[in-house]
């Protein structure tokens, strides 16, 4: 690893967490809304919620938390790669592209930003775990800690290889609502894919989140508990979680690394 | 002064930054019709014309932000649109929007860039401090950029610009949204930039007074340079002094000027304008030929806008041909 690749990557990176530090509404933001869905659809569904194998202990406040986990990476992923679409062209990243680094150190520098953005809010959040019913070792929480930086990476690889196309937010948020939220509710963080509708259950075989928020779940639970047969195995879960997070940062570095070119003139002499 | 990024010219007789034939089609407008630009090594060339003419595209591609359809153009000898990197290294660049973080201090920025270009901070450190103290800024290098006023957030933008020691320095619109005040401050500070610091510094601009700072001026308009050199050499190649006569029948007084004097006389904004030498010996005759048309007459030296109008037929602002705003 060379010079021009790591110390501009990390500058990027800690831009990213030193601007986040000095925004605090930012963290209110992130990890305020979904812990309130958490909260509030966990006690409201409450004991009626049932799904085939879980235990008769568990009630939705704990089978929504790894969901909700995610959910603040998804949030995280969006609200700090949106930026992305005026800061290319009105902001700070003029400069960043306009230096002689790798293109590819660019788009690492700000996912290892919001990665750490994830991971700090991921804490905040974890610090919630008394009042779900879930039990974990020190164990469960460093590997879920670890996968949170899986999911985050992946996630804002997704968010920046979308935001980096975008002429305007307001696109973006288009893409938020019929895209990435959607994503979200068919990964198993709101409900299992065991009784869903065939045609749901595909999309959810389909998605890459729902192998993320299952290998959340399973490290969250120390990969042990009794419920967790109806998920896929861990291994594969993080296969598809490593390739996608691979996957959207290739495509991100494709798309930065792309000069706008002009038209060729015809000349008609 | 300070040394350069790199002080040894790959073509040591070349100008530092060349543009040869260079075109831009977007998708259904042509922005750059074959440009052709040379600057030299220590000048301050200003690209002049109004909004929309081509001057941003160019920025961009000069800034290898752009690949234009057609053309070359090279810094010191590289290649600016096959060796981007090498390009990156002597240019400096100045954005019409800032690229200031508002969440940092003036350090943390400077800092920021230092690390963006791969150099540790205690490398560039007698750099930066040479720079903060031209730009009058070592004081107040803890201060957010958000708390500052507009003229010293531009003073922050070129320190930034200049950390790691470019050859030559790029400006968009460098003006732009500043108040006559620090629009004059800014101009000293680029002076001192470059007779201090020894950067070669290229603007575009739409303001005709920041045009005849510069050492020599491209008039550009609808993507094609229409004139270059100083503005003296400019003015003069008018060929003499402007004429201006307010008439309340401009067309009139114009046609009764061509015709009795053989002189040509264009109507530019209702005003009847004529450029010709020993302009003063003609006022009376004017005055004579057509009694009680005439309401004032303006006797003035040349300006770049004079050049403009003679050079692409309208008026600066506004796409009025000659004539037809009377």
């Amino acid at each position: 690893m060379n010079r021009t690749l790591i110390l501009p990557s990390l500058t990027i990176a800690q831009r990213e967490l030193l601007r986040f530090l000095r925004q605090p509404s930012r963290v209110v933001g992130i990890v305020g809304s979904p812990v309130l869905f958490w909260f509030v659809i966990g006690s409201g569904l409450g004991e009626s919620f049932r799904f085939p194998s879980a235990p008769p202990t568990m009630d939705y406040l704990e089978y929504f938390f790894p969901g909700t986990l995610v959910l603040i990476v998804l949030f995280t992923a969006i609200f700090s790669t949106i930026s992305i679409i005026e800061d290319r062209r009105e902001g700070f990243l003029q400069a960043v592209l306009a230096a002689p680094i790798p293109r590819s150190a660019i788009v690492l520098g700000k996912l290892i930003g919001v990665t750490g953005l994830s991971l700090l809010q991921a804490v905040l959040f974890l610090l919630l775990l008394p009042l779900s019913n879930i039990s974990v070792s020190f164990l469960a929480i460093v590997s879920t800690l670890a996968m949170v930086v899986l999911v985050g990476f992946g996630m804002a690889g997704l968010g920046f290889a979308i935001a980096w196309r975008m002429e305007s937010t307001q696109g973006f948020h288009a893409i938020m609502n019929l895209l990435l939220i959607p994503m979200w509710m068919l990964s198993g963080a709101l409900f299992p894919p065991s009784g869903a509708a065939t045609w749901v259950w595909w999309i959810m075989q389909m998605n890459p989140l729902t192998y993320n928020v299952a290998a959340t779940r399973m490290t969250l639970y120390g990969l042990a508990d009794e419920y967790m047969k109806d998920l896929p195995s861990i291994e594969f879960c993080l296969l598809i979680s490593f390739l996608f997070a691979v996957g959207t940062f290739v495509v991100s570095v494709l798309a930065v690394r792309k000069r706008p070119q002009g038209l060729p003139i015809i000349d008609r002499r | 002064m300070l040394q350069s990024f790199q002080s040894s010219s790959r073509l040591t007789d070349e100008p530092l930054l060349s543009i040869k034939k260079l075109s831009h089609k977007y998708k259904n407008r042509v922005a750059l019709q074959n440009v052709n630009v040379d600057v030299q090594e220590g000048s301050i060339f200003g690209i002049l014309g109004p909004n929309g003419c081509g001057k941003s595209t160019l920025f961009k591609v000069i800034s290898t932000l752009m690949l234009p359809s057609s053309g070359s153009a090279h810094l010191n000898g590289y290649d600016i649109l096959k060796e981007p990197d090498e390009v990156r290294k002597l240019t400096g660049l100045i954005f019409q929007f800032p690229s200031l973080d508002r969440k940092l201090s003036i350090y943390e920025n400077i800092l920021y860039q230092s690390w963006l270009y791969s150099f540790s901070f205690n490398e560039l450190l007698p750099n930066i401090q040479r720079l903060l103290s031209v730009l009058n800024l070592t004081e107040r290098l803890n201060e957010r950029v958000e708390t500052l006023s507009g003229g010293l957030q531009r003073r922050v933008e070129v320190a930034k610009a200049l950390v790691h020691r470019p050859r030559l320095l790029v400006l968009d619109e460098p003006s732009a949204g500043l108040d006559p005040g620090a629009r004059l401050d800014f101009w000293e500070l680029l002076n001192q930039v470059r007779t201090e610091v020894g950067t070669t510094i290229l603007l575009t601009t739409h303001f005709l007074e920041e045009a005849d700072r510069c050492d020599r001026v491209a008039i550009m308009d609808e993507g094609r340079i229409v004139s270059v050199g100083s503005p003296v050499e400019l003015k003069t190649a008018i060929g003499g002094d402007i004429l201006s006569i307010s008439a309340d029948d401009a067309i009139t007084v114009a046609a009764e000027i061509e015709s009795q004097f053989g002189l040509r006389a264009l109507v530019v904004d209702g005003i009847v304008r004529i450029e010709l030498k020993d302009a003063h010996t003609f006022i009376p005759k004017f005055v004579e030929a057509l009694p009680g048309k005439i309401r004032s007459v303006t006797l003035s030296k040349p300006t770049l806008e004079d050049v403009f109008i003679k050079m692409t037929g309208h008026r600066f602002w506004g796409r009025h041909s000659v004539g037809e705003d009377a």
